[in-house]
Parts: C-alpha cells; structure tokens; sequence
C-alpha cells in the first residue's frame, strides 16, 4: 500500500492538473488510499511544523515567516493553495516529495484555519505555533468569540516545542495560563500604537466606563514600536532597529512583529546561528499574499485596494490608510466567504472619511453601506451594486486623484478582475 | 453635529443597558439610528450607559439592550438582577424598550442551558428560553402586523417559547427566529419590542425605530411631531437584503 500511494498520488495529481481540475482531488485520492500520508511525510521534517493560526492575517504572516526562514537558508514547505485544508496540505505534499515519498525541506510552515485546526493537531502535533488574534470574522460560523479563542487554545496545547502569542490580544496573550508543557514566547506593540488595535472588547468602552485594568504585560521578543509610510522600527534583544516595509498597514506590519519572533525561534534552534541582517532585509522584502490588499497603478496613479472582512480590519484599514487627498470607493459583498452577516459595519466608526465623503458604493450589499454611511454623516457620491460598472465610474471620475477600495474578499476578487479588462494593471507590491 | 439654529422639541434619554459586556452584532447601530433619528425628527437625544456596577440613571425615556457572549452573560447576570424591580417598573410603566438577542432571554423568565443549569431572568418578559445544540444563522424575514415586513439576521443556539403573558413580534417568511417549531420570532409586551435579529435591527427597520421614538416622546411631552428623515437607503437596503439568501 504505502509502495502505491505517492506514485499513485502524483498519478492524479498531474491527470487533474491537465484537466485543470482544483488541488483537492488528489489528495483526496492518497487521503482514501494512504490515510498516514500527510503525517508520515510531515513527520521525516527534521526542525518539524509550524502553524499559523488566527483570525485575521494568517495568509500574509505565513508567507512573511517562509521568506525570513529562507533567508536564513532553510528549505521550507508551505501550503500555497486555499482548498480543503487537509486535503490541500497532502495535495502540496504531492507536488513536493519525490516518486519514494521523501519530502526535500527542513521545516513545514501552514496556515491553519480555526476550522481544520482541532482535526490536524491531533493528527499532526505541530513543534511550533503562532497565535495571531481572535477577532470577529468567523462569527457567524463559529458562533463565538471565546469558540474561536478555545481552537487556538487546543493547537497551543498539542504543540509541543514553541508557543508565539499576540500579548495585546487577552484572549490569545490568556492561553499562557493554560499551557503547562511548550515554551511561551510573545510579540508585542508599543503603547502609542494600541490606540489603533481596539479589541472587540474595548468596543464601546467609553468615557464613563473604564475597562477592567490591564495585568502586567509579560516580556515581548519583539516589540514594534513604530510605523512610518514606508519603514518600521522593531525593538528586540534590548535595541531598537529601523527597516523598510513594502507591507502597508499597521496590522500587516504588526504581524511582522509575529514572524519575527516566531523565525527567530526556528532559526535559533536549528543548525545555523541567526543572521540578524538577513533577516530584516528579507522582511523589508515581503509583499502581501494575493488578495490581502495591494497596490497597483491605474492611469499613472496609486490605486489601494485594502481587504477588509470584520470590524478591527475595517477600523484599522481606516486608520492606516488615511483619506486626504484620495478618492474613495467601498465594495461589501455578503457571499459566503465574505459571511453573510452585515452587522460588523455597524461596528465601524466611519468618522474618518467624513471630511471628503465617499465616491462609489457597490457590492451585493451596498445599501446597507450607504445606510451605513448615512447614520455617520458620511457624503456619498453614487451607489450601484454591480461592481463592473461602479468600477468604471469610479475610475472615470477620479482620473486625477490616486485612489483606495476598501472591499470585502470576492469583491476584491471581481474588482481585480475588472480591474485587468479596463486598464493595464501594474502591481507595485 | 445638528444645526444649533433650530429650536429642540425636547430632549429624551436614551439608556444603552451594559454596552460593555452585551454588545455585538452590531447592537450599537441600534443606539445609533435612535441618536440620529431623534435628532432628524427635531429632538435631542442624550445618550447614557449603565455598566455593571454603576448607578442606575433617574428619568430614562427610552432603554435599548443588545446581546453578548457567553461570558459577557454570566459577567451580567447578578447585576441584572439586582435591577429587577426597576426595570419591571419601567416596563410595566410603558417606558419603551429594545431588547435583542441576550438580553431578550435574560429578560424573560429563564434561561436553562444544555447541561440543565438553569439562569434565572428577571421576568419582565414571559418568555423562557433553552440552549441547544443547534445553531440557528442566517437572513430572517418576519411579517408583523404592526410594522410590516422587518428584516435582519439571526445567529444564536437558545430557544425561546413565549408563553400567554406576550404576543410574538411576528411570523417568520425566511429565516427561524425564536426556535425551530413555531414560525414565530421575537415577542411584544407593552411597549418592549425583543428580538434575535441582529444587523443591527433598527437600521434596516425605522418603523420599529420611530415607533420607539413616538413612544418615549409622547410618554414624556404628550404628543410627538415627526420630522422627515431621509429613508432612501433604508427602503434600498431592505429590498437588497430581502433578496439575499438564507
Ligand atoms: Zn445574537
């Protein structure tokens, strides 16, 4: 049996590619015929797996932790594809190994959705995680907040070397107190940028009502202290270090803080010592994953497309893109990968774009934006759900001005194809 | 925010009950449309917060209250209590009220969990309520005789029967709302309107708002003159989400 399934695996894989089939169907196929593929395989990595887990970000830190683990020489495997976590996993595994099953990397590095998470660390107990935060994204498929913090809890518990927590996160920093058995590591944020993380807790926490007070905060390995337009300063082994940042927006950047910490455990404990400058410039390199926000060119200016699918990463993309001197357009989609739920605009304090209004509303829901918008006495120029039109309006009658879309996941997705047929899209990071 | 020129027909207090603990989904939408249609009706809307903890504001016009966590719950519960007889006063006394999701179950008479451990509510509403396994999610349409079509979303695991003392909000066309037997959501008692849908409620619904808003200012000044809030986006917003999937 194990002789058959990689050849067999691959087999598949490569009849699917032809037929352009999705990635899950052969590790489907090696799932039914060789159920100990993927944990055997993951199994032979000598610095083992490290998982990446939260609410909002995974993609992007993930992919920040490959480049740095790289430039420190590791060959590491990833799960690139989006489908069926599991069966995506043995799919890239199949892409990976050779025709005897041997997978040629030092270290595994996966997104871990909340949703497979339970499945695959019982399965395959990770050596490392890195918890980013618990936010309200998947509320309405998980149901609650405290479900999602007691998954991440469950991969923190089965991991068996290295823990890396969000310490300004309490439901993820709280995870500490349960663990007995893996070591406890922290990333951290600098007091004048919490302002721009308010927690879903601190929600409506205002004047009038104080929040419970904060415990003393534990020691951060690394702590970002500040964010400029294009660079970053990051405090670790008690000095503070300046880089370049092509990631936009305090949280990616703030998640840079994560994978840091997170590599530099990797890198510490594996054959060579860290190199610091490698390290930095490989982060001063990283671009975003597709389809978490990017830059392009539209007609010789800046057009922003930010990802925004809960309340904290409406807020913050508001905080961290200001408005002046852009035009503005909001695309919300309620399909189900955007989740169906539209309350989170309501949670959005939309004060900001106040001064100069909103240009282009579209989106399956973008009445409900512009209701929204209305109750914050927000201006707003036109409204039409389709988005192909929308678009063009939108860039049509701001051809002088750079522009910013903030939309949800498979607006995005419609927006960037639009986007290809109207105009030569240059992507700039 | 709203021109200082013209002359305010009164001010009404609006009171969010625990926004600290029992806020999600949106619920501070439905603070907000109140704030803001007070103000576009030509009145002055003062906001106040009650906590666990704190003193319980005098004169309170008009009470809204949203949902929480689990453990925003059980952080609640004893305050809740504790302020049993003022707030049955208030009710009983025509003060109006939105109650949504969370604390429409505390404000009913129980809450018996999946493990049998029973929470007691405050009884202002007859209602009770059992958790399940099931969780109910989704688009809901309710029909009510009172307010029309009302649209919103539902997303709990808690069960409500009304029992003789409450009529329902009205009859689900899409979606389940208090449990998954009878077709009926929410309930209505005096002038309490209580209901899982979330989204926020208010927004998409100004006929519940304003009748929230008539209320509390005929209670306090004898009769209410509407303004003419703009519900263009409003009326566009509920013929989108009407269509939108469970
Ligand atoms: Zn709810």
């Amino acid at each position: 049996m194990l002789y058959f399934s990689v050849p067999l695996g691959k087999l598949v894989r490569r009849v699917s590619r032809l037929r352009g089939g999705g990635s899950a169907l052969p590790g489907l196929v090696v799932e039914k015929v060789d159920p100990g593929f993927m944990q055997r395989t993951l199994s032979t990595l000598p610095l083992g797996v490290a998982v990446v887990s939260g609410t909002n970000g995974k993609t992007t830190t993930t992919k920040m932790v490959v480049e740095l683990l790289e430039s420190q020489g590791l060959k590491v495997f990833t799960n690139r594809t989006g489908s069926n976590f599991t069966r995506g996993v043995a799919a890239a595994l199949l892409g990976d190994v050779d025709w005897r099953g041997r997978l040629d990397a030092d270290i595994a590095v996966l997104e871990l959705d909340e949703a497979h998470a339970v499945h695959f660390v019982n399965r395959v107990p990770p050596r490392y995680s890195l918890l980013l935060n618990v936010l309200r994204d998947q509320l309405d498929r998980f149901g609650e907040i405290d479900k999602t913090a007691q998954l991440l809890q469950h991969i923190a518990s089965k991991t068996t070397g290295t823990v890396v927590l969000n310490r300004e996160d309490p439901r993820v920093a709280r995870i500490a107190d349960t663990l007995d058995g893996p070591e406890v590591r922290y990333f951290g944020l600098d007091d004048s940028l919490l302002s721009t993380f308010p927690n879903d807790d601190d929600l409506r926490a205002g004047p009038g009502s104080p929040a419970p007070a904060l415990p003393a905060k534990p020691h951060a390995d690394v702590v970002l202290r500040r964010v400029g337009t294009d660079d970053a300063d990051f405090e670790y082994d008690g000095a503070t270090v300046t880089t370049g940042m092509k990631l936009r927006g305090v949280y990616n950047i703030f998640n840079a803080a994560a994978a840091l910490v997170l590599a530099r455990c990797i890198a510490g404990n594996g054959a060579a010592p860290t190199d610091h400058g490698g390290l930095l410039k490989a982060l001063s390199e990283v671009a975003p994953a597709f389809g978490r926000g990017e830059s392009l060119v539209v007609d010789g200016l800046p057009l922003d497309l930010v990802l925004v699918k809960n309340p904290s990463g409406f807020r913050l993309g508001l905080k961290s893109f200001p408005a002046g001197g852009y035009a503005t357009m909001v695309a919300i989609n309620d399909n189900y990968a955007d989740g169906r739920d539209m309350s989170w605009l309501w949670d959005v304090e939309f004060d900001s774009l106040r001064e100069g209004g909103v240009d282009q509303l579209s989106g399956s829901r973008a009445y409900d934006m512009a209701l929204r918008l209305q109750y914050d006495e927000v201006a707003i120029g036109a409204v039409n759900p389709e988005i192909a039109p929308a678009l063009a309006a939108f860039i049509q009658g701001a051809k002088d001005k750079p522009k910013r879309i903030f939309c949800t996941y498979t607006a995005m997705l419609a927006i960037r194809r639009e986007l290809s047929k109207i105009t030569t899209v240059e992507v700039v990071s | 925010m709203s021109p200082a020129s013209e002359e305010s027909k009164g001010t009404i207090r609006v009171l969010q009950l625990y926004p600290r603990d029992m806020n999600i989904y949106g619920d501070w939408g439905n603070a907000l449309v109140l704030q803001q249609r007070l103000r576009w009706h030509g009145y002055t809307p003062e906001l106040l917060e009650y906590n666990v903890g704190d003193d319980f504001p005098a004169d309170v016009d008009l009470i809204v209250g949203g949902g929480g966590q689990d453990s925003g719950q059980l952080v609640i519960q004893d305050d809740l209590l504790s302020r049993e007889s003022t707030l049955k006063e208030l009710a009983e006394g025509g003060t109006p009220m939105l109650l949504i999701c969370g604390l429409y179950q505390l404000f009913g008479r129980f809450f018996k969990t999946r493990t049998g451990s029973v929470i007691p509510g405050i009884g202002v509403l007859d209602v009770e309520t059992h958790g399940t396994d099931e969780r109910l999610i989704g688009n809901v349409t309710v029909s009510s005789p009172e307010f029309g079509d009302i649209l919103g979303y539902e997303n709990h695991s808690g069960q409500t029967t009304l029992g003789p003392g409450v009529q329902p909000l009205g009859t689900t066309s899409k979606g389940t709302g208090n449990n998954s037997s009878d077709g009926k959501e929410g309930a209505r008692y005096r002038n309490i309107v209580a209901s899982y849908l979330h989204g926020s409620l208010l927004p998409k619904n100004p006929a519940i708002a304003d009748f929230l808003i008539r209320t509390a200012v005929e209670r306090k000044y004898g009769s209410f003159t509407a303004g003419t809030p703009d519900d263009r986006y409003a009326v566009m917003a509920r013929e989108h989400a009407a269509r939108r999937p469970r």
